[in-house]
C-alpha cells in the first residue's frame, strides 16, 4: 500500500478519531458537541468522497456528459447533516437547559452536585 | 384500493398527525387525536400481520419507484411481528398517558409531549416497516431525537443530564451505523436491504465488509444497550416522566434488537456471519455478562425504577443470547422474549406511574405498606413481576423455556444454568419491592395514598391480562415467532 494512497479516506478517519476523543475525553458540554459535530462531519467527508468518479463531473442530464459522480451519496448526505443540524440544535438546547438546572455546563462539577443530592 | 397501501399508511398517519397536535395546543384535543391515531395505527399493524401470515412478504415501493432504486418498504413476518408489538403498546399506553402526563408535566407543555410521542412512535414503525438500510437510518434518528426530548421531559432536573448522556452516546451509534451503511454501499452499490443480502455473500471475505459489519453491530449495540454500552439507558429510564419509560422500555431496545436481527439474518442473511467472524461467539459472551451483571446490579438499588430498568439491561441480553445461537429454537426465544418482556416492561413501569403519581415517589423505602393501599396497582406489579422472573404459566416462562431449550440443543449446558441463576436474582430484586409493599407496615400519619385512576389502572391490567393469556395460550404469539425465525435463517443455507 502506497502511503498517501486514498489520502480523503486518512482525513475522514483522522477527523472520525479527534471528533470521537474529544465527546469521550472533554467534560464541557458544548466541547462534547462540538466533537460530536467533527465525528459526523467526518463521516459526510466519507460518503462524498466514496461518490468521487475519476474524471467524472457533476451529475447533470446533458449530451457529452458520460462520466459523471455518483449522485446517490450526495443526496444520502443531504439527508444526514439534516439529522445532524437537528441533533445539534437539540443538545444545545438541552446544555441550556442544564446550565440553568445546575449553573454549570463541566461535566465532572454536575456530577459532583448529583453525588451531593 | 386502502388495503394497498397500508404500508406506507402505518407510517405516515403518526407522522402527519404529530405537526397536527403541535396546530391542536389543547391538551385534551391533542390527547383525543394521538389516542385515534394510535389505534388506527395499531390496527394497520394488526391487518399487515394478517396479510403476511396469509400471502407471505408484502412490498411497498415508495412512490412507485421500483425496488433497488426507490426506498422499499418490505413487511415480512418479523417486521409484522414487531409493528404490532409496537403499535399495541403505543395503543395501549397512550389512555394510560392523560392522567400520568397531567400529573407529570406542565400543563402548556403537554401537547408538545403528545407530539413527539407520536414522531416517536413513526419512527419505531417506520424501523420495523422499511426495507432500506439508509432509510432506516432515518427513522432510527427521528425515533432517537424524539426520545432525548420525552425523557428529558422528566420533572427532576438529572433528567436532562440523562437525556444529554443518551443524545452523545445515541448518535455516536447512528454515526457508527452510518459508517458500516456507506461501507455496504461502497461494496455492492445498493441500499436495498433484499439487493444487500443477494450480493453480500460475493464479497463477504473482503476487509471493508468485514469493518462495516463491526461498526453496524457496535452502533446497534449502543441503541439496544447491550453491556457494556448500557450506561445510558439506566438514567434515562429512571428520570423520564413515566409514560415514556413505559412506552421506551417496552419498544426502543426492542426495535433495536429488531435491527441487530435484520443486519445478521436479512443483509447477511446468505453469509453464514456467526462462523466467519466470532461475532457469535463476543455476543454471548456480552449478552450472558449482561444477563448476569444487569440482575445482580438490580438488586441493589433503592430506585424501583432504576431496579426495573437494570433489569431492562439483562432482559436485552436474553434477547441477544436468543439472536446468537442462531438457530431457529434460539431466535424464536429471542423474538418471542422480545414480545414478552415489551408487555412485561411497560405493565411493570406503568404500575410505577400509577405509585408515583400517588405517593411522589419510587423509592423503596416509601413503598412500605403500599400493598394494602393500592392493591390493584401493586398486584399488576406482582404478577408482572412472576412473569419477569419466569414463572410457569406466564409469558416469561415461555421465552426462557425455549431459551434453555435452545442452549441444551447445542449441549451447552452451563448456559442454560445461567439462564436460570439470572432469573433466580429477579427473584430477589422482585421479592425485595414485594417484602416492602406487602409486609412492612404502611408509615403512620399522612394522608393515605389512594388508588391512582381507572384510566391508568385498565391499560395496566390489560398488559398484565396479556402477559398471563399469553403465558398460558402461547400457541399464537409462538406460531409467528417461530414463523419469523424460521423465515430469517431460510437464508442461511
Amino acid at each position: 500500500m502506497e502511503f498517501p494512497g486514498l489520502y480523503n479516506y486518512w482525513i475522514a478517519i483522522v477527523l472520525m478519531m479527534v471528533g470521537f476523543y474529544i465527546v469521550i475525553a472533554h467534560d464541557n458540554l458544548i466541547k462534547k458537541v462540538v466533537g460530536l459535530n467533527i465525528f459526523q462531519v467526518s463521516v459526510f467527508v466519507f460518503y462524498i468522497s466514496m461518490a468521487k468518479v475519476r474524471g467524472g463531473t457533476a451529475p447533470i442530464l446533458e449530451a457529452g456528459i458520460e462520466t459523471y459522480s455518483n449522485p446517490l451519496p450526495h443526496v444520502l448526505i443531504l439527508t444526514a447533516i439534516v439529522v445532524a443540524v437537528a441533533t445539534t440544535a437539540l443538545a444545545l438546547a438541552l446544555v441550556v437547559r442544564i446550565r440553568n438546572a445546575y449553573g454549570t455546563i463541566e461535566d465532572d462539577e454536575i456530577e459532583g452536585q448529583e453525588d451531593d443530592a | 384500493m386502502i388495503a394497498a397501501h397500508l404500508p406506507a399508511l402505518q407510517v405516515v398517519i403518526p407522522l402527519m398527525a404529530a405537526p397536527l397536535c403541535v396546530l391542536l395546543r389543547r391538551p385534551v384535543l391533542a390527547w383525543a387525536l394521538t389516542l385515534a391515531v394510535s389505534w388506527v395505527v395499531l390496527a394497520i399493524a394488526v391487518a399487515l400481520l394478517l396479510q403476511v401470515l396469509e400471502t407471505g412478504p408484502v412490498t411497498y415501493p415508495l412512490g412507485n419507484w421500483a425496488a433497488p432504486w426507490g426506498i422499499e418498504y418490505r413487511v415480512d413476518l418479523a417486521g409484522a411481528f414487531v409493528l404490532v408489538i409496537v403499535a399495541a403498546i403505543g395503543a395501549v399506553v397512550t389512555p394510560y398517558a392523560r392522567r400520568s402526563v397531567e400529573h407529570e408535566i406542565p400543563r402548556d407543555r403537554i401537547y408538545l409531549f403528545y407530539a413527539m410521542y407520536l414522531l416517536c412512535l413513526t419512527g419505531l414503525l417506520g424501523i420495523a416497516i422499511t426495507g432500506d438500510a439508509f432509510n432506516l437510518f432515518v427513522f432510527l434518528e427521528i425515533t432517537s431525537l424524539s426520545s432525548y426530548v420525552l425523557i428529558s421531559l422528566g420533572s427532576e432536573r438529572r433528567a436532562l443530564t440523562a437525556a444529554y448522556r443518551y443524545l452523545i452516546m445515541g448518535t455516536l451509534g447512528a454515526t457508527f451505523y452510518l459508517i458500516g451503511v456507506a461501507m455496504m454501499y461502497m461494496m455492492t452499490g445498493t441500499l436495498n436491504m433484499a439487493d444487500l443480502a443477494t450480493l453480500m455473500p460475493a464479497v463477504a471475505d473482503t476487509r471493508t465488509i468485514l469493518v462495516a459489519l463491526a461498526f453496524l453491530t457496535v452502533g446497534i449495540s449502543l441503541k439496544l444497550a447491550l453491556f457494556p454500552l448500557h450506561l445510558w439507558l439506566p438514567n434515562a429510564y429512571t428520570y423520564a416522566p413515566s409514560v415514556v419509560t413505559a412506552f421506551l422500555a417496552a419498544t426502543g431496545t426492542k426495535v433495536a434488537v429488531y435491527i441487530l436481527i435484520r443486519i445478521f439474518f436479512t443483509i447477511f442473511g446468505g453469509v453464514e456471519v456467526f462462523r466467519i467472524n466470532l461475532i457469535g461467539d463476543v455476543l454471548m459472551g456480552l449478552a450472558i455478562l449482561a444477563m448476569v451483571s444487569g440482575s445482580a446490579v438490580a438488586i441493589y438499588q433503592n430506585n424501583v425504577k432504576r431496579m426495573l430498568a437494570y433489569s431492562s439491561v439483562a432482559q436485552i441480553g436474553y434477547m441477544v443470547l436468543g439472536i446468537s445461537f442462531a438457530t431457529v429454537t434460539g431466535l424464536t426465544g429471542g423474538i418471542v422474549h422480545l414480545f414478552n418482556h415489551a408487555l412485561i416492561k411497560c405493565a411493570l413501569f406503568m404500575a410505577l406511574g400509577c405509585v408515583f403519581m400517588r405517593i411522589g415517589s419510587v423509592n423503596i423505602r416509601d413503598m412500605a405498606g403500599l400493598g394494602r393501599r393500592m392493591p390493584v396497582t401493586m398486584a399488576s406489579f406482582v404478577v408482572s413481576g412472576l412473569s419477569l422472573i419466569g414463572v410457569p404459566l406466564t409469558v416469561g416462562f415461555v421465552s426462557k423455556w425455549y431459551l434453555v431449550q435452545a442452549a441444551l440443543e447445542k449441549g451447552w449446558w452451563p448456559i442454560a444454568v445461567l439462564v436460570l441463576l439470572s432469573s433466580l436474582l429477579a427473584v430477589i430484586y422482585i421479592w425485595r419491592v414485594v417484602e416492602v409493599a406487602y409486609f412492612r407496615p404502611a408509615p403512620e400519619g399522612g394522608p393515605a395514598p389512594a388508588e391512582a385512576p381507572l384510566s391508568m389502572l385498565v391499560p395496566m391490567w390489560l398488559l398484565t391480562g396479556a402477559s398471563v393469556y399469553f403465558g398460558i395460550d402461547a400457541t399464537r404469539t409462538l406460531e409467528v415467532a417461530g414463523g419469523a425465525a424460521a423465515f430469517l435463517l431460510r437464508a442461511t443455507p
